[in-house]
């Protein structure tokens, strides 16, 4: 790859260890690619995680004095101090958390501890070229912004949020932006959790790929693109994907393909997902918790919860959690949505996701989402994925079917 | 009776040296399904099921699985000194280049011919990345000619 000769500069250290061990990153992943050189970058995003490998990167280039050059967010850890009073959470995972969300801090990175900065505390600009790692927040910022980012791993966004660059390959280059495989949608997509449903099945069905949509008959919401990026990003690796006429890059089929015919056709009725539903309900009786928020919920979402539990008690022996950021969280408390939720005895938590380790109470627990991402991770005896409002009568009666 | 030796140009993408035996598996891996402390596979369906990781010098398509428990599963297992020595893959991935880069594992790929065709599992196998070179070393013919002489 072409370096200038800055960028050579920064390889030899003369800018000090934390950037030269962040530019040898994006150097290897350039030359893994074969990319001809760096492309400067807007703004970044690090699906920090509060596990050993990623605080091993991050405090490698907080300790040799790297900052991030460009606005580079962080995705959820988790607030021991919330949690110490909560549950016993493992000392030495702990203290991996805090050493996380403090190497974020020296690296100047944006201490949003969000997993959709996207909606609120990093949003990329339509044809921006950006690093955003966090499964909702590849495809999201492809496609429904027109942002331009590759399926970034936690480590290449920081170290592009700290060189201001990334290398220039995959979805960076307007060819490799080509729709793959063609998805009929003959399903009535009704709500959320159809989205969700659709990118479950999706995302399992093509694995790596750009899918383009045809026969969607209404605009999707905000909410609905945000679950259908999530899933489809987490059952498969699906960065991109067009419903033309919702979407911006492309506003026809034709375009999507860039003019070729699509490789591959498949078509998804009310049956598939009826069945991807069937394949989520792993078991049935009583439950010990409802965890909501993955990926964490937006503003209309807690409103939805406030609503379905206005006037109602939560179960004696169900624990009720809702995950969102903490800018959603100061206006759901303003707008009066967290009382409601608190007066029925649920949470609405901060900065932290449901494949976080301050979760281990729940360990041997059976509980209830609407994330068939939240069950996937296995963090949990059991996690039976079905409608918010299923979630929420289950958690009033204490059981489910 | 000579060893049969022969010596292929590879691509660099993580440098270093690393050398071991062969370990070859077909299919995709993600480390986060091995034993962080010894390097066993844990994947009960994978070819690789039950075999070591630790030492050895692993050939494979490509990694799989989410970025961050692909990541921390190879950082666990060089943390407990039971990585691979050195990894020689078909088709590499962002998330690949970033475990091989935090766990400093030696990485190529582009090896000059098809790394399932040239190499077997127990074959002795030398990766200098900074030099672009793989020698394999096929251990039988050392193994015949001991029995033999």
């Amino acid at each position: 790859m072409y370096l200038t000769t800055k960028e050579e500069r920064i390889l030899n250290g003369e800018f000090g260890e934390g950037t030269r061990k962040a530019i040898e990153l994006l150097v290897a992943i350039g030359d893994a690619y074969d990319a001809e050189k760096m492309i400067p970058i807007g703004r970044a995003h690090a699906a920090s995680s509060g596990q050993e490998g990623d605080l091993y990167f991050v405090e490698l280039l907080a300790n040799g004095g790297a900052r991030c050059k460009v606005p580079t967010s962080t995705n959820p850890v988790y607030d021991i101090e919330y949690f110490d009073r909560l549950f016993e959470v493992p000392k030495d995972e702990g203290e991996v958390a805090r050493r996380v969300m403090e190497a974020y801090k020296r690296v100047g990175a944006i201490l949003s501890w969000s997993c959709t900065p996207y909606m609120a505390e990093n949003i990329p600009l339509y044809g921006e070229t950006v690093a955003f790692s966090e499964s909702s927040a590849t495809p999201y910022v492809n496609s429904v912004i027109g942002a331009r980012t590759n399926r970034e791993a936690a480590q290449s966004a920081l170290a592009a949020g700290v060189n201001g660059k990334t290398p220039e390959y995959g979805l960076h280059i307007k060819d490799n932006r080509k729709g793959t495989v063609l998805v009929k949608a003959e399903a009535a997509l009704k709500d959320e959790f159809d989205y969700t449903l659709l990118g479950y099945y999706v995302g399992k069905r093509i694995d790596y790929g750009i899918p383009v949509f045809t026969g969607i008959s209404r605009r999707p919401n905000t909410e609905e693109l945000i679950n259908f990026c999530a899933m489809s990003n987490t059952s498969g690796a699906v960065s991109m994907f067009y419903m033309p006429g919702f979407t911006v890059e492309a506003s026809t089929v034709e375009e999507a393909f860039q003019g070729d015919t699509p490789g591959d056709k498949i078509t998804v009725t009310d049956q598939e997902l009826k069945q991807t539903y069937k394949e989520l309900q792993t078991t049935s009786g009583k439950i010990d918790f409802v965890m909501l928020g993955c990926p964490h919920y937006t503003l209309k979402q807690i409103g939805e919860v406030a609503r379905l539990l206005s006037g109602k008690k939560i179960h004696d022996d169900v624990s009720f959690w809702v995950c969102t950021s903490a800018t959603t969280r100061i206006l759901a408390e303003r707008t009066g949505i967290v009382d409601v939720i608190d007066r029925a005895g649920g949470h609405v938590v901060v900065d932290t996701c449901i494949d976080e380790p301050c979760w281990i109470a729940y360990r041997d627990k059976v509980g209830m989402t609407d994330s068939p991402k939240c069950a996937y991770y296995r963090r949990f005896k059991e996690a039976i994925v079905a409608r918010l409002k299923d979630c929420v009568e289950a958690a009033i009666e204490g059981r489910w079917g | 009776m000579k060893s049969l030796e022969i010596a292929l140009k590879c691509h660099r993408i993580i440098g270093g040296y690393g050398e071991g035996e062969a370990l070859v598996s077909h299919e995709p891996i993600c480390f986060y399904l091995t034993d962080p402390k010894t390097g066993m596979v844990r994947e009960r369906t994978h070819e690789l099921a039950g075999k070591n990781l630790a030492d050895k010098v692993l050939v494979f398509p490509s990694g799989k699985a989410s970025s961050v428990v692909q990541i921390d599963g190879l950082y666990k297992l060089a943390s407990n000194n039971v990585a691979p020595r050195a990894m020689i893959v078909k088709d590499v991935e962002t998330v690949l280049v970033v475990s091989a880069f935090i766990a400093k594992v030696p990485l190529v790929d582009k090896l000059e011919k098809d790394p399932f065709e040239v190499i077997r599992t127990g074959d002795f196998i030398k990766v200098d990345a900074e030099k672009g070179v793989v020698t394999i070393t096929r251990q039988e013919v050392w193994h015949n000619r001991d029995v033999t002489s």
